[in-house]
């Protein structure tokens, strides 16, 4: 394709202000979508990039007819998707292949499902796994291929349908890192030529560098609800090179905007989630206390010396989105760093905890704990306030659940129930689900 | 295309007999002269029947062990078919979800015995026939085979992943090839677990299902089990011995033909291939594998289902429909609770009703006084038994040799029916003058034990090897080896199996309570007993009233008991 030719297609895809919530137990909903608006046209590769929960995936799952939106409208070739579409198929995380089919009965499920007459459809599972470079493989079973393997299947199976819109979600999240570029490679390359089946494709990704290695556009998405809050267009040619300086350009810009402080934060909102970090109603996610340690350890020694470039820190530390920006977002919301323009900074409190010893960390964590994050604060106030210093989990899932779905309730109690144990402010014992001031010594 | 329709041994490219074909052509045809011939007394006359009584004579037993061997295998697919319908229609209905799971918990918990007043039903269904003495026989074998397969499908249904679920849709499968395609081979492993337990179940009560009497009309069909009762009433040890030679026999022929090769094909359908397991092999399974005449059998048979997958699309449902949608399934579940409800109501009012008419209101307290000294049978008997079976378990399970051999030996005696043992039992009581409300209830567990035992060696032999060596490492020996590693480690599977022998054993107090040698019978306490004397007096009021009463302890005890103590071994002790 040339790069003109696009924009004078009708667009194959059309998603056109969606939303998606769900119904809490209380009856408020939860929104995890907020007014959505995506094109897909014909010879593109766009990606969806986001955190992990930013709703990239139900977005997808919209998208392919699996989970109709709540309210506006995704139209596939002029007509609105309210059911699974023949022309839409996915490749999934976990590669979803069937254990007891071979690759080839496997990769001929689509086209079986379309009553597809014996011979044909032979013929053409055959030659997409001949594609897809599974030659001699059509008569193994999934169980007896490694991971790469396995996704070049799904991959087969999802061509061998002919669609025009391939979508994909995460599919090399599953794989090692040296698998992972090989069937990327491979991918672009085929699509590159000209070779594969399809259309368009829409890839769901939290990894920044695949995301600029492969996508024509990228859309980037907040998190809580989900939504794009921005649109950057890749024109690097391909073959793209990671240490090409343009390359690394497109990844520094990429964190900027996902370190940007989400502009939905300044609205006013009935409900605390409004307002991240203000509230006990802060979704926490969970990072571990030698995580934490580790990263500020990293920041703070040479050659950052308490300043360092996310990007730099992600490669150096072999660190993807999720893993990364929940930890500095942890250590933002505890003051001990600052993250702003891609960059991340340690303060004051910051170098200080570098420098102590096993205690003095504890104790320093223990004081921004209770100061910073109000959900720990709360849990503190109510156990010195009870005769008996302990208090039952469900006390403050309940509370919780008023404002984010029971799974983040879960995960945020989770996180600082671990918190709170490193700072050694207040004890839990999960045989009796409760909180308490002692601890077993 | 012409050439299809010609015999297949004429297309010789295609078809060339092989070594296993021989074997395959030989066990297929002795499969149907055994079919012909155990079908053979099906249709004839009741009359006939009793005119006939059972032979104790050795030879005699080929014959009975031939019908009641089909008679397991007609009721194990009954089972099944139950299982695909009535499971499939809990896990996909919500609504019917609400009335269908609670109703199986239900059923599971009523003895075999409370079943049997539906004999006159099938009796007077083929007046004068033997037919309709067949099937109440077989329905009886069904009522203590089909409810645990159903939870485990129903169980598989509700667990498989969610992008399966999504690539089924996506691929735009029908429900019928996503039924076949996805959901059975899902469900397939612990199915065919659960209807090897069902086939012991079956066994466990083959007296009971093929010598039916209430009050005055007896009901024999010639069996495995009917051989049994009168050798017990005859007092006839010899007998016995044949009997148990005989269901050895045919426990060992289901084992090699129908359920090596189950097990061994439904490794394939495993998500993973867990580390350490040593694969299943079966020379039946060798044998369809390998032989070209039973392939094409089974071809034909792929091919008649993938007829029925045509696609079928569904058809698109435009967006602004949907929110009238929810209100209409608002106000449907609405009136679904509210009818349900109602259909509740009457029916506890009418059986309060029937009930009350004969049964005076202090009696129920007595039964429930019966329910008491019943539990407290289960609850010493489960106690000893895990005693006795959680360190043979352990042991046994941490050997990997020794377990090949010892767990098809303890599931042969799963299948060991308690009548059995009554010669022995009533003679020993008889002769030592021993209280019955003591020494009858090991009867009571002879059959559920080793649920305890098979759990444990599960859960021992999947103690992985690093977690054995840190024991070892760091000088873990004597009762804190027990307490700090093997004890835990076993513990959810020893949940799964004590409940499952706590269940089975409320069962078999009918069988175990009231046992008959000669004309001697000993009587102890208890709900078993309470129904055992209904059925016997063809008394329908009591029999309802004990069912109930028993089905409720069971219920209440899963609920209160076993459930939360279940969660909690699932939460604490799991690792990952």
């Amino acid at each position: 394709m040339n790069a003109v030719a696009p924009l004078n297609l009708a667009p194959l895809l059309d998603v056109q202000g969606v939303n998606k919530s769900f119904r809490k137990p209380d009856g408020d909903e939860l929104v995890v979508l907020e007014n959505v608006n995506l094109t897909l046209r014909p010879g593109e590769i766009v990606g969806l990039l986001g955190r992990s929960g930013s709703g990239k995936s139900t977005l997808l799952r919209s998208i392919a007819g699996l989970d109709p939106p709540s309210g506006g409208v995704v139209s596939y070739m002029g007509a609105p998707v309210v059911a699974p579409a023949a022309g839409i198929t996915m490749v999934f995380q976990s590669f979803a292949l069937f254990p007891w089919l071979t690759v080839l009965e496997n990769v001929q499920l689509g086209l079986e499902a379309l009553g597809t007459p014996e011979a044909e459809m032979r013929v053409r599972a055959l030659k997409a796994i001949d594609l897809i470079g599974l030659d001699g493989f059509e008569s193994a079973y999934p169980r007896e291929l490694s991971g790469g393997m396995r996704q070049r299947v799904g991959f087969a199976r999802a061509l061998v349908v002919h669609p025009n819109i391939l979508l994909m979600d995460e599919p090399f999240s599953a794989l090692d890192i040296l698998t992972a570029e090989t069937l990327r490679t491979d991918f672009l390359e085929l699509w590159g030529e000209g070779q594969l089946p399809i259309k368009a494709v829409l890839l769901v990704t939290h990894n920044i560098e695949e995301a600029v290695q492969m996508c024509d556009r990228l859309l980037i998405f907040s998190t809580n609800p989900g939504r794009v809050v921005s649109e950057i267009p890749i024109d690097l040619p391909q073959p793209r090179h990671t240490q090409d300086p343009r390359f690394r350009a497109l990844i520094d810009r990429v964190y900027v905007e996902m370190t940007a402080r989400p502009r939905g934060e300044l609205r006013t909102g009935s409900k605390a989630e409004r307002f991240p970090g203000t509230g006990i109603g802060t979704t926490l996610t969970h990072v571990s206390s030698t995580v934490l340690t580790g990263l500020i350890e990293t920041v703070n020694e040479p050659p950052y010396s308490g300043k360092a470039d996310l990007p730099a820190i992600a490669e150096e530390q072999h660190l993807e989105v999720d893993d990364l920006f929940p930890a500095a977002e942890a250590l933002q919301l505890l003051r001990f760093a600052e993250v702003a323009g891609g960059d991340m900074k340690l303060t004051e409190a910051g170098l200080q905890f570098a420098r102590g010893d096993f205690d003095e960390r504890k104790k320093l964590f223990a004081r921004h704990l209770i100061t910073y994050v109000p959900l720990a604060a709360h849990i503190k106030r109510v156990l010195d306030e009870r005769a008996s210093h302990s208090a039952p989990k469900s006390r403050f899932f309940d509370e919780l659940e008023d404002y984010m779905a029971e799974e983040a309730a879960e995960q945020t109690l989770r996180t600082i129930i671990s918190w709170g144990r490193y700072a050694e402010v207040f004890a839990y014992d999960d045989n009796r689900q409760a909180f308490s001031l002692e601890n077993p010594a | 295309m012409l050439v299809d329709r010609l015999p297949i041994s004429v297309l010789r490219d295609r078809y060339v007999p092989g070594g296993w074909d021989v074997l395959a052509f030989i066990l297929v045809f002795a499969f149907f002269l055994y079919l012909a011939q155990a079908a053979h007394g099906l249709t004839g006359s009741l009359a006939g029947l009793e005119a006939t009584p059972i032979s104790l004579a050795p030879s005699a037993l080929v014959g009975y062990a031939a019908r009641t061997g089909l008679r397991m295998l007609i009721a194990l697919v009954a089972s099944l078919v139950f299982t695909f319908t009535y499971a499939t229609l809990a896990a996909k209905s919500r609504r019917a979800e609400v009335l269908l799971v609670p109703l199986l918990d239900f059923l599971q918990s009523v003895p075999i015995l409370s079943f049997s007043i539906f004999m006159l039903f099938f009796l007077r269904l083929t007046p004068g026939r033997v037919a309709g003495a067949e099937m109440a026989a077989i329905f009886l074998i069904f009522t203590s085979q089909a409810w645990n397969m159903a939870f485990s499908f129903y169980h598989s249904l509700r667990s498989i992943p969610d992008e399966l679920i999504e690539a089924a849709r996506n691929f735009q499968l029908s429900p019928w090839m996503r039924f076949w395609r996805l959901e059975v081979p899902f469900a397939m492993p612990p199915l065919i677990w659960n209807m090897m337990m069902s086939m012991s179940g079956g066994w466990f009560f083959v007296v009971a299902s093929e010598a039916i009497s209430i009050g005055s009309t007896t009901v024999v069909v010639p069996g495995v089990g009917s051989y049994i009762a009168l050798a017990n009433e005859q007092r006839n040890y010899g007998a016995i011995g044949w009997a148990i030679a005989a269901m050895f026999v045919v426990i060992l022929i289901f084992d090699q033909l129908l359920f090596r090769p189950l097990i061994a094909s439904a490794d394939w359908f495993r998500l993973e291939q867990e580390a350490g397991l040593t694969p299943n092999r079966s020379w039946a399974l060798t044998m369809m594998r390998r032989s070209r005449f039973l392939g094409l059998i089974g071809r034909a048979f792929a091919a008649m289902l993938r007829a029925g997958m045509k696609p079928r699309r569904a058809p698109a449902v435009p967006a602004d429909v949907r929110a009238l949608r929810h209100w209409d399934a608002r106000f449907g579940d609405l009136l679904w609770y509210a009818l349900l409800g109602l259909i509740g109501a009457l029916a506890l009012w009418k059986m309060a009703a029937f009930v009350h008419g004969d049964v005076p209101v202090g009696e129920i307290g007595h039964v429930v006084v019966l329910g008491f000294i019943t539990l407290l049978r289960v609850a010493v008997l489960i106690a000893i038994a895990s005693l006795i079976w959680v360190p043979i378990g352990v042991w046994v399970g941490m050997r990997p040799q020794v377990a090949s051999i010892v767990q098809p030996i303890a599931q042969f005696l799963a299948a060991f029916p308690a009548n059995l043992f009554f010669g022995f039992v009533v003679s020993a009581i008889v002769l030592l003058k021993l209280t019955p409300d003591i020494w009858l209830s090991p009867l009571m567990i002879l059959g559920t034990q080793w649920y305890i035992l098979f759990n444990v060696i599960v859960g021992a032999s999947a103690i992985s090897p690093e977690l054995r060596y840190a024991g070892q490492n760091l000088g873990l020996s004597g009762w804190l080896w027990w307490r700090r590693l093997a004890l835990p480690a076993v513990f959810p599977f020893y949940v799964t199996g004590a409940i499952t022998a706590a269940g089975g054993s409320w069962n078999a107090s009918i069988v175990s309570e009231v046992v008959s040698w000669g004309r001697e019978t000993v009587t102890a306490h208890g709900l078993g007993a309470y129904i055992h004397a209904a059925t016997d007096a063809a008394d329908f009021r009591r029999v309802v009233l004990g069912t109930v009463i028993l089905s409720l302890f069971v219920v209440t005890l899963n609920r209160l008991f076993w459930r939360p103590l279940y969660a909690r071994a699932e939460r604490k002790f799991r690792l990952s």
